[in-house]
């Protein structure tokens, strides 16, 4: 196997998951693929300056309520979870020092790493995770929650060990158990305390005025040796694009993320400036409420799929800083990506067969905001005029950005939506295509399909589940209610001191994670 | 007024005021002939994004790839057909209901008074989201929304000019007379305060347009893809920290057309003065 | 002046009245809008269930009437409560930011004000001359371009090309007077642009209107000098006009500045009240809004006593 891994014969991810199927994977495992072939010429010090592109005054520390990127970075800088997703996709053990699935991965055992120390002095154990779980499970306002219903019981063995019970198998439960809501936090009598900006991370939390500016400062006890390189980290809040790229290039700060797509060029173009970019899961997509006519037509749905040139948006409304999307949510950088299915391609003419096939002329609304993605309105402008050549009409409603997800999504008929995307294509089906899931924006369901879902999730032999998210990804192309027209890459600019290993794409930033991977040349 | 007389009048004002006629004259004509005028459609999608300036698009593309003339040409209709619409609604409330708190003053003055505060004191931008929001963002609502809140700021001078006027002798003398409160005001009080009216005209149509563009960053404002020119000043505007002159296109429009105006305002404004020094 | 004082009294009774009638209608216009702080605090994310448990953890599920009631309640002892988002309160956390806004609103408006009377009074005394229409076509241009806009011309010319200012204003309590003004004259002055030309506009209109007035051609006739003429006779009163619109500016200055604001990354309070609005933050919206309603009727009244007291025909009425 390990062969097969240096010739290239399977990903690294794949030889991760063998492992993790075989019950082998160790500690030593683990420190090989994580951070051991990072060990570059990394140097301590400075302060690093971060604008980051959201935050907000109602913003808070608790775990439970982080809803944007600025306090995602925060969460990465001052807390750890039990398991870290790397630059190749895979999740590796951060806190935790290895797991073991048991009972065709019903059962999962995670050892925790010793030693590690919280910022109030306290020392990790099962205990902490216990309790950090416990935040998001039961009567809990934590988006995590849905996640964690396969949870049966946590309990611990030992200081060191806390053993899940779930309801049925699940070969990918690290990457639930690793969901960055999940933070780990010290805890006493057996709760903890979520707004204390306590944790195990790089950082340590001095300052925070919400909406506004975080500084902390590195945490000399940290866990890992070879990361976590300023001596300062300062994140501030700049919501405006302009504001964002005029504070990089006047030096107020050193790393923006978010860069505005129409000028990344001339930022790239600005000396000592570099702007970089990632592609991960993140997609841009239009659900149609396959509940609500004319869009419970699987015709109707086929004719709006061929009627958009997904090229054009991804050069006008991208500006090239993506790649196109094949109408289902799994990314190229997927494990299994289904690469060998068909691209779907604008085609007027079988827009146009597919629309008489649903008796003829096609009249729908599409809302967009901005709040649904950065240049959704644009793309539906675009849509509508790719859409007019095959005889469809679309009515481009511009709504509110205000209020976009409570009053548009998944309340309009046909509108605009983002994924930041998952790493595993279980997770991603079972958040938003599984018949009845609460994110299911499409209000779709399929039973052959949902069949799939349960039998893929518990599989362990990696041949077959390809081959079942295969088949799910051609059925959701051809008979799910949503357009995916994009993939967008993260972009962010930074200055050309900063210097880093290969990035990981899973978020933006180096998987959020920018403030502990990197360092100053 | 006769034809020939107008004409006399153009030929007797001042360069600037000819300058700022021939201005508005031009923008009616593009506006009411924009199909006519404009060399491709206002929403056709015709080339890459930002192309340059050249023989095919005279000013280049916008970010979708269309004609940035042509949506210049298109945006001159729509935006200054609402302006006007939101502008002449805004004095027609604002002056009317200012001249009457004036004139009869007491509990009527008091409650406008009062109603105008309100309106005045919640952020106007807010106060945008809410009704549109609750109401939705059709055009009705956007105009009777910004007409609204404009005419409380007409109502305030309104007021303050027609209070001065009110206590003058020949008030008094006509309301001893026994003449009925719209006599009064349209032919006592409002030729005595047309000269600050006018001058806030001039400026509030302009303001329409830049709210029109403020409310575009909610999300809210005129429904694309029609063109306008406030949206097309905010959708280019990080082009101008790149040296790129683009977003002062639309910009430009707007500044021209505002001093044009202003202009001719000031013309009209000294000669309702009565001064007779005029260059 | 009993019958100013009387004015002012009966007009801050009523002020109050005002304030109440206008927190009826942010909370309740703040209600109607689409879904709550749970809501918006989960975004996408949210589920029924977690709604609900959100929900009763911030008081939601009491009827928004009740919730009403308890805050007037605080109001009138004084407290303004907790923001619902962070549990902080909300006097200290309007606080420093009011103080911001205060800040930046009275450095634009000492440089605006002075600016835009000097810049009338020259423009009605040289009226028609070349300086009229050159400030003039400045002013009217500036005031073309939406705020963000002349924002991002000052950052391209003195934070980007010449490097003169920084180009974000992010400023801390800590920070010396001198550094807070240097900081911040970039917004300052993007807001002076703003606000002058319709200050300078009515300045001059107001007075060319007097101008043809009998007791300004008598005091011509007498050879008194234009500038004094202007000064002594046309100004004061001119003043009512003036003195509204330059309250009207003021009140622009605090309370409308949320996008200077946002592009200069300033955290004042118009931020606050769009985040909190956002978030449906209620308590947080509320005290902001009493702040901009009090601000507002504040100015309102003064300019309306200076209007009286300029004009003896108001002051003592028959």
């Amino acid at each position: 196997m390990k062969e097969e891994l240096i010739s290239g014969k399977i990903t690294r991810r794949e030889f991760a998951q063998r492992l993790i199927a075989l019950g082998i994977i160790g500690s030593s495992a683990g420190t090989l693929l994580t951070w051991a072939d990072k060990a570059h010429a990394a140097k301590r010090g400075g302060r690093l300056r971060a604008g980051i592109a959201h935050g907000s005054t109602t913003d808070t520390l608790d775990p439970a309520t982080y809803e944007n990127g600025y306090m995602s970075k925060i969460n990465y800088a001052i807390q750890n979870h039990l398991g870290e997703v790397d630059h190749t996709g895979n999740m590796f053990p951060e806190l935790a020092e290895s797991w073991d699935p048991q009972n065709g991965a019903k059962t999962w055992v995670f050892n925790l790493r010793r030693g590690v120390e919280f910022h109030n002095g306290k020392t990790l154990d099962s205990d902490d995770v216990i309790a950090s779980f416990q935040h998001h499970m039961g009567e809990t306002k934590s988006p995590a929650k849905s996640l964690l219903k396969q949870v049966s019981s946590i309990r611990k063995d030992g200081k060191y060990k806390v053993v899940f019970e779930l309801t049925g198998g699940n070969a990918d439960f690290p990457f639930v158990a690793s969901d960055y809501h999940i933070a780990i936090k010290a805890s006493k009598d057996g709760k903890i305390n979520p707004t204390d900006g306590i944790g195990t991370g790089a950082y340590v939390l001095k300052e925070m005025e919400m909406g506004v500016r975080f500084f902390g400062t590195r945490n000399p006890n940290y866990f890992k040796p070879d990361r976590g390189w300023f001596n300062e980290l300062e994140m501030l809040s700049i919501v405006d694009p302009t504001a964002r790229s005029n504070a990089l290039t006047t030096g107020e700060v050193d790393v923006i993320d978010r860069v505005d797509l129409k000028t990344a060029h001339l930022l790239a173009r600005k000396s000592g400036i570099k702007v970089e970019e990632t592609t991960g899961t993140k997609h841009y997509t239009f659900p149609m409420r396959t509940d609500t006519p004319p869009f419970d037509d699987n015709n109707v749905r086929m004719a709006l799929k061929h009627a958009v040139n997904r090229d054009e948006i991804v050069e006008k409304v991208l500006f090239g800083h993506g790649v196109v999307g094949n109408d289902h949510p799994i990314a190229p950088s997927n494990p299994f990506h289904a690469a060998t299915l068909p691209q779907r391609t604008y085609d007027p003419d079988k827009a146009r067969f597919y629309a008489k096939k649903a008796g003829g002329s096609i009249k729908v609304q599409l809302s967009a905001a901005d709040a649904a993605f950065p240049g959704a309105v644009d793309a539906a402008v675009l849509y509508k005029e790719h859409a007019a050549v095959a005889g469809i009409d679309i009515e481009v409603i511009r709504e509110p950005s205000d209020g976009y997800w409570s009053n548009v999504w998944m309340k309009k008929p046909w509108g605009a939506c983002y994924w930041g995307g998952r790493p595993t294509e279980d997770w991603m089906f079972s958040t938003a295509y599984m018949g009845g899931a609460s994110w299911n924006d499409t209000f779709w369901k399929h039973d052959r399909f949902d069949k799939l879902l349960i039998q893929a999730r518990a599989e362990t032999d990696q041949n077959k589940r390809r081959e079942m998210y295969y088949e799910m990804q051609q059925i959701v192309r051809d008979e799910g209610g949503v357009v995916v027209p994009m993939f967008a890459n993260y972009v962010f600019g930074t200055t050309d001191k900063i210097e880093h290993g290969t990035l990981a794409g899973n978020w933006d930033l180096d998987g959020d994670k920018f403030h502990e991977r990197w360092w100053y040349s | 007024m006769p034809m020939s007389n107008l004409f006399k009048e153009f030929l007797s004002a001042p360069l600037t005021a000819k300058f700022g006629m021939l201005v508005i004259f031009g923008y009616a004509v593009i506006s009411i002939f924009a199909p006519l005028i404009a060399p491709y459609g206002e929403t056709e999608i015709l080339g890459g994004a930002y192309e340059l300036w050249g023989d095919k698009y005279l000013l280049g593309t916008d970010n979708l790839g269309r004609d940035m003339l042509s949506r210049l040409i298109y945006g001159a209709r729509n935006t200054i057909g609402i302006a006007l619409l939101i502008t002449v609604l805004a004095f027609l409330l604002g002056s009317i209901t200012g001249m009457i708190a004036a004139t009869v003053g007491g509990w009527t003055d008091q409650i406008l008074g009062r109603i105008v505060d309100v309106l005045m004191s919640i952020p106007s931008l807010i106060f945008a989201l809410l009704v549109l929001s609750i109401f939705g963002t059709a055009m009705p609502y956007l105009i009777s929304v910004i007409a609204i809140l404009d005419s409380t700021r007409v109502f305030r001078l309104a007021r303050a000019t027609a209070m001065n006027v009110a206590v003058m002798d020949f008030v008094e003398v006509a309301r001893l007379r026994g003449e009925r409160l719209g006599w009064i005001t349209v032919k006592e009080i409002l030729p005595n305060i047309t000269a600050p009216l006018l001058a806030e005209f001039g400026l509030r149509f302009c303001f329409v347009f830049l709210f029109i563009s403020a409310l575009s960053f909610l999300g809210l404002g005129i429904q694309p893809p029609t063109a306008d020119w406030g949206s097309m000043v905010r959708d280019n505007s990080t082009l101008i920290t790149y040296d790129d002159i683009t977003p002062l296109l639309p910009a430009g429009a707007i500044a021209l057309l505002t001093v044009a105006v202003n202009f001719v305002v000031d013309w009209m404004l000294h000669k309702s003065s009565g001064l007779k020094d005029v260059s | 002046m009993i019958h100013i004082l009387k004015i002012v009294a009966q007009r801050i009774a009523l002020g109050l009245l005002t304030l109440l009638v206008i927190s009826l209608f942010i909370t309740f216009g703040v209600e109607l809008l689409p879904g709550d702080l749970a809501e918006s605090i989960l975004g996408q994310s949210a589920t029924p269930e977690t709604v609900r448990v959100f929900r009763a953890e911030l008081g939601l599920d009491k009827p928004a009437h009740l919730r009403y009631l308890d805050w007037l309640a605080g109001m009138a002892t004084g407290d303004m409560g907790v923001s619902l988002a962070n549990k902080r309160e909300i006097s200290e956390l309007v606080g420093i930011r009011l103080a911001n806004t205060l800040f930046l609103g009275g450095f634009a408006a000492a440089i605006a004000v002075p600016l835009a009377l000097l810049l009338g009074i020259l423009a009605a005394l040289y009226r028609n001359s070349f300086y009229d229409r050159a400030v003039n076509v400045f002013t009217l241009t500036s005031i073309s371009f939406p705020e963000f806009f002349v924002a991002y011309i000052l950052i391209l010319f003195f934070a980007i090309k010449f490097g003169w200012f920084p180009g974000i204003s992010n400023v801390s309590t800590e920070l010396a007077l001198g550094d807070k003004l240097y900081r911040t004259l970039l917004p300052a002055a993007t807001l002076t642009l703003v606000v002058v030309a319709h200050m300078m506009r009515m300045t001059r209109a107001a007075i060319i209107n007097l101008l043809a007035s009998p007791y300004i051609e008598m005091a011509r006739l007498k050879g008194i000098r234009p500038t004094r003429i202007i000064l002594r006779h046309a100004l004061p009163n001119a003043l009512a006009p003036i003195v509204n619109v330059i309250a009207l500016n003021l009140a622009y200055l605090v309370v409308g500045v949320v996008i200077v604001e946002v592009v200069f990354v300033y955290p004042g309070l118009g931020q606050l009240l769009v985040d909190s609005v956002s978030k449906r933050d209620v308590p947080v919206v509320q005290a902001c809004s009493m702040i901009f309603a009090s601000v507002y009727i504040l100015l309102n009244l003064s300019a309306d006593v200076i209007s009286i007291i300029t004009n003896p025909r108001l002051l003592h009425p028959r």
